[in-house]
């Protein structure tokens, strides 16, 4: 294909004219009355910047697992039983009695964890190349949501296999609500009292928790419909951080040239997935949880899935309990409001000289952090802990805001294409003259 | 910095959180407990292309059927696993046998009295005991634990650094280190050392230096020429720890082997597909700056 032929199919973003015809009777017809051809060829045509990176894939990426959690909890379903009594051998039932059902329960287990692994690095990517800046602050906030969603849905999942961690995870969990007995007596306990369905963390606990974590994920694939709705309009930022001014230069069509790099790069991480999951399933998991929940044996250590520690140590951070918890929440919601904190003219950190270190210095903090939550809550722990919580919000509430005042930005190329151009002459051989 | 750590106990119902290395120094600083550094073996369903060896596991089952069955169960196996590909490979008839040997609960007669039956090999094991009241009952409050998931169930403590943990993560992803708990089983039936000088245990307890603790409610339950092996394998107190982890470690995940044999294909497959996308990608950008 030419350059020309592609440029032919590619639109501004956000327009609706479109290329597609209808070529048979049937299509005519069905183009007349429900146009979901010509809007999945005009979806597909989506003009994208030339120059976005493989960081760029972990959209894909995670709509790959969203999918592959969908599929395989769909058949969990079917064989897991909702009752605190026999829930533990029920799952253990379908890893040794039904056929491949070890190889569903390890991709649903490891699933997930790769499914934070994919949206961590994209929100990192984010950050990093001021992707929430407008006019994409409504994608990043859908995406905020996307995230508290996976994880009320992960927490919930993680519940359901009724193990020692299971349980106990559940129960310190929801005993968070009671610390709003400090605002005003009673009403802690009584939301505590509510969402177990009773006076501990029980069977009425376990079965609401189930009916949950079927429901959640429907929403998260609303949102994520969303999510990309909103994409479809702003169209995707990409490394220089310049929006696209030529469309037919700058940009080529989603489809085939972004659905091929994104099926590659989904292959990929397909082969990290099977090596966890055909070599070492249990290996991101606490072995704790394969002892079935005893609410009389407290586990000596508590902690919660690996994706889940840096808020944890926020949470262990303060030394109160309500102030723990408005921590823990308010390092998520802080995220909303990044669009407006950051008062950088430019979005990528390529060309902001000191921004681009307080991100990496930012990403040290969230892995520190995320090390703490593994720790005890004793000894230095406590302080460093302390010390991370608070430069988490330092970054967000005062770098963020600071920096982009008093930094002066590097010289940056005039537009995409320009910036295309340099790279592929300072990348091409110079003996073969260019032609 | 007292009243932060109480305030946190507090906390979480009890978050009296703590992964080994920190809390093992502290206690052993503290001079409660010896700490012992459990050592990674070789086991044959270790790596890419384990598999459980069928001679080691039909002595493992005869370590668990004479001595650990007479108080553990393995209440998530049946008896026909005995007989499946994977595992020790019994006949058809053997399972019979051995299944026949336990009486099962088969409901009420006329005169609703309980009846009972001999065991088939779809029944899942039975326990020698009727049940957790009469074993505790037996062992001074403790009660000996089912053994189904025990390998994967414990972990082993390691000591390093937090500066080290990225690369103590990256070996183990490499080496695919899945085997903690059989190594933690292993170093505990090995563990019943004699008391150190200075120490005190409590009455009815046994020095152990594996149990995090040191103490616990089972006897040292091998030693060296316990069981009769008939097969001229020595019947060491080592040999018969491993027979009887690697038993165990079958029991815990008898799909083990055909998972690992699954996988390399998975990764063939998943390999070729990458590639032939690769080069697709390739082609189709061939000419195009970006
Ligand atoms: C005389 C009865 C008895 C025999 C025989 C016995 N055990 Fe135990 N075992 C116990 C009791 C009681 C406990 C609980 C110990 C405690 O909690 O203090 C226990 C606990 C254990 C544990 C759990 C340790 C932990 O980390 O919590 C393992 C593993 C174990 N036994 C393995 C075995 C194996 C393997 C055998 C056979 C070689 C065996 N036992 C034979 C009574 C026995
Ligand atoms: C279920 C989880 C999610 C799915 C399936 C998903 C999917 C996608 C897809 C397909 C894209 C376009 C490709 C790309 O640019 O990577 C995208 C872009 C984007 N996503 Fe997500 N996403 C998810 C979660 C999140 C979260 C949690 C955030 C941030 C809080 C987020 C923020 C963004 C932003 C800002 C963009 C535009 C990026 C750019 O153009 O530079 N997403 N998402």
């Amino acid at each position: 294909m030419s350059n020309e032929s592609i440029a032919s199919v590619t639109h501004e973003p956000g327009s609706f004219e479109h290329t597609y015809q209808p070529k048979t009777a049937f299509t005519r017809w069905l183009d007349a009355r429900l146009p979901v051809i010509r809007f999945a060829a005009h979806f597909m045509a989506m003009p994208t910047p030339r120059n976005i990176k493989y960081v760029w894939a972990f959209g894909a990426i995670l709509a790959y697992f969203l999918v592959v959690q969908l599929y395989s909890g769909i058949i969990l379903a079917m064989h897991y039983a909702p009752n605190s009594a026999i829930a533990f051998d029920s799952i253990e039932k379908l890893m040794r009695d039904t056929s491949y059902g070890w190889l569903m329960r390890y991709t649903h287990v490891v699933g997930a964890s790769l499914f934070f692994f994919a949206v961590y690095i994209h929100m990192f990517r984010g950050m990093y190349y001021g992707s929430y800046k407008s006019p994409r602050e409504v994608l990043w906030m859908i995406g905020v949501a996307i995230f508290l969603c996976m994880m009320a849905t992960a927490f919930m999942g993680y519940s359901l296999v009724w193990g020692q961690m299971s349980f106990w995870a559940v129960t310190v969990i929801t005993n968070l609500f009671s610390s709003f007995d400090s605002i005003y007596p009673g009403l802690g306990t009584a939301i505590v009292q509510w969402i177990w369905g009773g006076f501990s963390v029980d069977n009425p606990t376990l079965n609401r928790l189930f009916s949950l974590h079927y429901m959640v994920p429907f929403v998260l694939v609303a949102l994520v419909a969303l999510h990309v709705w909103a994409l479809h309009v702003v169209g995707s930022n990409n490394p220089t951080g310049i929006e696209v001014r030529d469309v037919k230069k700058e940009t080529l069509p989603f489809h085939p040239y972004f659905t091929t790099k994104d099926m590659f790069a989904i292959a990929a991480i397909a082969i990290l997935f099977a090596y966890i999951v055909f070599w070492m399933p249990n290996y991101l998991g606490d072995v704790v949880n394969y002892e079935p929940a005893n609410p009389l044996k407290t586990p000596p250590h508590i902690v919660p899935e690996w994706y889940f520690l840096p808020f944890y140590a926020i949470l262990r951070a303060i030394p109160s309990k309500l102030g723990g918890v408005i921590a823990m929440f308010g390092a998520i919601v802080v995220l909303f409001f990044i669009p407006w904190l950051d008062t950088s003219r430019v979005r990528s950190c390529r060309y902001r000289p000191i921004f681009k270190w307080l991100f990496w210095v930012f990403v040290f903090d969230a892995l520190a952090l995320g090390y703490i939550g593994s720790q005890p809550a004793e000894g230095s722990w406590v302080f460093w802990g302390q010390v991370f919580t608070v430069y988490y919000f330092v970054h967000f509430l005062v770098l963020m805001p600071l920096v982009g005042l008093i930094e002066t930005p590097s010289p940056m190329p005039e537009s995409i294409e320009d910036d295309v151009k340099r790279k592929a002459k300072s990348t091409q051989p110079q003996a073969v003259p260019a032609e | 910095m007292t009243t932060i750590k109480t305030t946190l106990m507090g906390l979480a119902a009890g978050l009296l959180l703590s992964i080994a290395p920190a809390a093992a120094a502290e206690q052993a600083a503290a001079g409660h407990e010896e700490h012992y550094q459990i050592p990674r073996l070789k086991w044959t369903w270790g790596g890419i292309f384990g598999y459980f060896d069928q001679q080691q596991l039909r002595r493992g089952f005869k370590v668990y059927k004479e001595v650990c069955s007479n108080c553990h169960n393995l209440g998530l196996l049946s008896y026909r696993n005995l007989g499946e590909p994977g595992g020790p490979g019994f006949s058809p008839e053997e399972v019979k046998a051995i299944a026949a040997e336990v009486q099962v609960f088969e409901g009420f007669d006329e005169q609703g009295n309980i009846a009972m039956r001999a065991g088939r090999p779809a029944d899942n094991f039975v326990w020698k005991f009727k049940n957790a009241k009469e074993a505790a009952a037996a062992f001074g409050g403790a009660v000996p634990p089912d053994l189904s998931l025990i390998t994967r169930a414990r972990g082993i403590e390691r000591e390093f650094h937090w500066y080290e943990y990225p690369l103590v993560m990256a070996k183990d992803l490499a080496t695919q280190y899945q085997e903690q708990g059989a190594d933690y089983l292993h170093a505990l039936l090995l563990g019943y050392v004699d008391l150190p000088a200075g120490r005190k245990i409590a009455d009815g307890l046994n020095y152990n230096r594996v149990f995090p603790g040191n103490q616990l409610a089972m006897p040292q339950p091998l030693s060296d020429g316990q069981v009769e092996y008939g097969d001229g394998t020595p019947n060491t107190l080592d040999q018969e720890a491993k027979d009887v982890t690697a038993f165990l470690g079958w029991a815990a995940e008898p799909h083990l082997a055909e998972r690992k044999k699954m996988g390399v294909w998975v990764i063939v497959y998943l390999a070729v597909l990458a590639g032939l996308l690769l080069l697709s990608k390739k082609v189709l950008w061939r000419n195009i700056e970006h």
